[in-house]
């Protein structure tokens, strides 16, 4: 064995906690595929033209259909007096609904101005659900930037949503998570196979075929940012199984084993089941170990999908990891993740974002994940960089698309190679 | 409260980072929540800038809310000192900070920084992003332009090109060059390319050039005031605006106008034969008031459009707009809302949209085509070529551009003479143009339309049409309207206008295939 291969295990690592200048989006992003995922639901964000224009800059302006989402801004009039802004909510949400009758549920999402205002959003909710009922449901939760960062707002999204499923007592799995349809057909696929089930998911396509909740519920989480949903769903009475995150061969069969031993399914069909897909992922997984193997890892807090991503690098792709930050740590959901991380790992919780520039040029990674504002800046001086936002945006998970996965990672590395002359 | 699906201008604490982004040696410190930040990308990712926006950001959150705040805006103050020794600074709010209590102004004087802190106001609640860069650039140049004595020989300042802008890199190099041709050097070009420092000489400049009237016209009225400079007013985008610009600069210089149009090629371009079928296309022109009546000149007098529509985002320029409308008998539309915008090309049936990254959404949907001419920007249109719209070159970038998403002239006649074709047909697309031509949709005909064969003047009375004209609808008959779908999709939207205006001048509310042509005989040029 040689002096440098790494030990494992990070749970009782010190984490740097930082605070100061952030390079993240807020909450309000998530929208930006939740709107695309839940297909009768629309997000009408209560804020300022700055909110509109961040959904605008993050969405892209490329995306032609009209979007299920929008902002009601705020106006000089609004800031006067309160009682008018939820007249003038109802009429925009009564002008919306009128425009889009194939809308079943509507989100209030909160935003930094509307918090400062203190604009009573849930009871807006309320007030517009009794207004709009039963063709439409209206939630309200909050994207702001004051409290949530970038898919946080997911998760603010659906701990909203559970206490209106319906109550049941049926013994019924919930995978929870917004993943890519595709993925979301070959998660249910190999849970059948496994003969586990009924399986949910949450949020499903449409809000008729929502999940109900109940003590007999067993719950997993498909995204690691879900940490309020998780409590909201164990408030109900549902059980959490615990397991690394379905990324790369290893993260999916320990993710799937974990709901296997919940559910007793035999040692021998789940050999079965996975044996061939877990091939298939390790060969997939093998095209760019050539390109990442050896490779130094940075990672700048953004998507909190950096742990799991950052065990599945090292530890299938072969990458040394540096520092690997993270906006927030839940070290409940993270541990069976934590546990599998290079004990070397420098952990980081927050942003301090010059100290971290200034540690990153130190280090000098051969691999940089971060934020788009950050890419080309360091592309500039010299480092490779993967933006984080592609791996919220892209099928990542389970065994068909862990040589994708590490395939996003490759990518800038043969890219410098190639536009400096040579093979990666 | 105002329901907003896209938007045509970002908050105005953006239009101020445009400016601290096209700038050296300042440093821009916003007070906001975290998430405020996004807008970094706008610069290094559509702009593709190599560097990060000279932006330092407070970055409170919630248990920050209270006594805090202002605590953490003073720490970044000094902290973007520290770390980044600007020239000078400037501060400003973003929206959320608006509606707490803190000071900047009185923050920053606390800090007793050995450099200028330009405090900026804006209402993030009731102006957007382009007042944010005009009164951003205003506020600099009030606070470190003074008058001074005028360079010996005559010089002049170039005002408003910012980060961001819609070809203002390359606009700025085509105005450079067409001054030097008549001998005037550029003093400072600003916003864009400068310093604060740079800001100080702006005195010493005989006259400026007010670029962009929407980013940098009351930096040049407080210039007209507090340094006696006069500013030009024609924007030289076009061949006819340059020549006037030109004409300009002599009238402030009193020197000769000296020009090279050695490689002016548009006016050939239009008037060589192969443009003869652009004539009197229909086109629909929104964006910035600025370019949008540059666009409009240039599309009625020098490649021979019909202007059927013309409006703009930006109510700061909706008097001129408005003049300029009236010019090509139209009436200006003047909105940021999307929807309001689909709606007036919708009904003006154009054949060509000169627009924003927005009009691209709306041409999409109607299957029309589309040219960009201002902002908001999206990557594509900052091109690695060089793409001016202002002066010679920019005139001879804009026919290229214009022309490049219409189908070719050939091509559209022999479109228009086989119309049955199942192969080559308008639906088909542009043959130089992407994307896989589709076979041609069949429609059907009902065997019972058996449609009475009176004239538009004798309209048979079923009782529907009557009501019809009673509500002051027009109706298509069945085959008429098959008549109609024959008609290549270019000149579709211009002959069912066409035909319904004769037909409501007429008073027939049933429009028959004579209806059509009868239209369009009294259309005939």
């Amino acid at each position: 064995m040689s002096l440098d291969s790494p030990t494992f295990g990070c749970t009782d690592s010190p984490v740097r906690r930082e605070r100061g200048q952030k390079a993240v989006f807020c909450g309000l992003t998530s929208i930006v595929w939740l709107h695309r995922k839940m297909q009768d639901a629309f997000f009408l964000v209560v804020g300022s033209r700055t909110c509109a224009h961040l959904l605008q800059a993050a969405a892209g302006v490329m995306i032609f259909a009209e979007p299920r989402f929008g902002t009601a801004v705020l106006e000089e009039q609004d800031l006067a007096g309160l009682a008018d802004a939820h007249k003038e909510l109802d009429r925009e949400v009564a002008k919306l609904l009128e425009r889009r009758p194939d809308i079943r549920q509507l989100f209030l999402v909160g935003s930094c101005p509307s918090e400062v205002l203190k604009l009573d959003l849930d009871r807006a909710a309320e007030r517009l659900s009794g207004l709009h009922a039963p063709h439409v449901r209206v939630y309200s939760y909050t994207g702001s930037g004051l409290d949530t960062t970038f898919t946080q707002g997911e998760d603010t999204c659906l701990a909203a949503m559970v206490p209106t499923l319906d109550a049941t007592d049926a013994a019924e799995l919930v995978v929870v998570g917004a993943l890519p349809d595709v993925v979301e057909d070959q998660c249910l696929s190999l849970l059948t196979q496994l003969g586990v089930g009924p399986v949910r998911m949450l949020p499903a396509r449409r809000s008729d075929i929502e999940p109900a909740v109940g003590p007999n519920t067993r719950f997993i989480l498909a995204q690691p940012f879900l940490g309020e949903t998780s409590g909201a769903l164990e408030r109900r009475g549902a059980k959490r199984i615990s397991a690394p995150f379905p990324f790369g061969e290893e993260g999916t069969t320990l993710w799937l084993r974990a709901v296997a031993d919940a559910y007793g399914v035999s040692a021998e069909k789940f050999e079965a089941v996975t044996a061939a897909p877990r091939a298939r992922a390790k060969k997939a997984i093998a095209a760019h170990l050539e390109t990442l193997s050896g490779k130094s890892l940075f990672m700048f807090p953004d998507s909190q999908l950096e742990i799991p991503l950052a065990r599945f690098l090292a530890r299938e792709c072969g990458m040394k990891t540096t520092e690997i930050a993270t906006p927030f740590l839940h070290k409940a959901i993270m541990a069976p993740d934590l546990a599998l991380l290079p004990s070397n790992t420098a952990l980081t919780e927050g942003q301090d974002l010059e100290a971290q520039l200034d540690r990153h040029e130190a280090i000098n990674p051969d691999l940089t994940v971060c934020g788009l504002g950050l890419a080309n800046p360091l592309e500039a001086k010299g480092h490779a960089t993967k933006w984080a936002i592609e791996l919220v945006f892209t099928p990542v998970h389970f065994y068909e698309q862990a040589g994708d996965l590490a395939g996003l990672f490759s990518r800038p590395l043969r890219r410098r190679a190639l536009l400096n002359g040579g093979a990666a | 409260m105002k329901l907003t699906l896209w938007t045509y201008e970002g908050p105005p604490h953006v239009g101020a980072m445009r400016v601290a982004t096209a700038m050296k040696d300042l440093q821009l410190v916003l007070h906001g929540p975290q998430g405020d930040t996004y807008a970094d990308l706008l610069f290094t990712m559509i702009e593709r800038r190599n560097a990060r926006p000279p932006v330092s950001f407070s970055t409170f959150e919630a248990s920050h809310m209270g006594t805090d705040t202002a605590i953490l805006l003073k720490d970044a103050l000094a902290a973007a000192h520290a770390r980044y020794k600007p020239q000078a600074m400037a501060v400003a709010l973003t929206c959320t900070a608006e509606l707490l209590q803190d000071d900047p102004n009185g923050i920053s004087r606390a800090l007793n920084l050995p450099i200028p802190v330009v405090p900026l106001e804006l209402p993030s609640y009731s102006r957007k992003e382009n007042y944010g860069a005009d009164e951003t650039f205003r506020a600099l140049v009030r606070a470190l332009a003074v008058p001074m004595e005028r360079t010996p020989e005559v010089t002049c300042n170039l005002l408003g090109a910012t980060a961001l802008g819609f070809r203002h890199r390359d606009d700025v190099a085509e105005v450079t060059k067409l001054l030097a041709t008549m001998g005037i050097k550029v003093n400072v070009c600003a916003p864009l390319g400068a310093s604060p420092d740079d800001l100080r000489k702006l005195g010493q400049a005989h006259f400026n050039v007010l670029m962009y009237p929407e980013t940098g016209e009351s930096a040049a009225r407080h210039l007209e005031r507090a340094c006696k400079q006069p500013f030009t007013k024609v924007v030289p985008i076009g061949v006819g605006a340059t020549r006037d610009f030109l004409a300009e600069v002599s009238q402030i210089t009193g020197l000769p106008v000296v020009t090279d149009e050695s490689t002016l090629r548009q006016p050939w371009w239009s008037a060589s034969v192969d443009s003869t079928y652009l004539t009197g296309k229909r086109v629909f022109i929104f964006g910035d008031g600025t370019h949008v009546i540059a666009a409009a000149r240039i599309a009625a007098k020098e490649i021979g459009f019909e202007v059927v529509g013309m409006g703009c985002y930006n109510r700061e320029m909706a008097r001129p707009l408005r003049t300029a409308a009236a010019e090509y008998g139209l009436e200006a539309l003047v909105t940021d809302d999307y929807l309001e915008v689909e709606k007036a090309i919708e009904a003006a049936a154009p054949e060509l949209i000169l627009g924003t990254q927005m009009e691209r959404n709306i041409a999409k949907k109607l299957g029309l085509p589309c040219a960009v001419i201002s902002a908001p920007v999206h990557v594509q249109d900052f091109p690695a070529r060089y793409a001016p719209q202002m002066g010679f070159e920019g005139a001879n970038v804009l026919f290229d551009t214009w022309v490049h998403p219409l189908v070719m002239g050939l091509e559209e006649h022999l479109l228009t003479m086989f119309r049955e074709d199942f192969e080559f047909h308008d639906a088909a697309g542009a043959s130089h143009h992407g994307g896989k031509a589709v076979a041609r949709e069949e429609t059907p005909v009902a065997p019972a339309e058996t449609a009475p064969a009176a004239t538009s003047d004798t309209p048979a009375a079923p009782s529907p049409v009557v009501d019809a004209q009673a509500r002051g609808e027009i109706r298509w008959r069945p085959e008429a309207e098959r008549e109609l779908r024959k008609i290549p999709f270019f000149v579709r939207g211009k002959a069912k206008r066409n035909t319904e205006l004769y037909a409501a001048h007429k008073g027939v509310c049933d429009i028959s295939v004579e209806t059509l042509y009868e239209a369009k005989a009294h259309y005939a040029r």
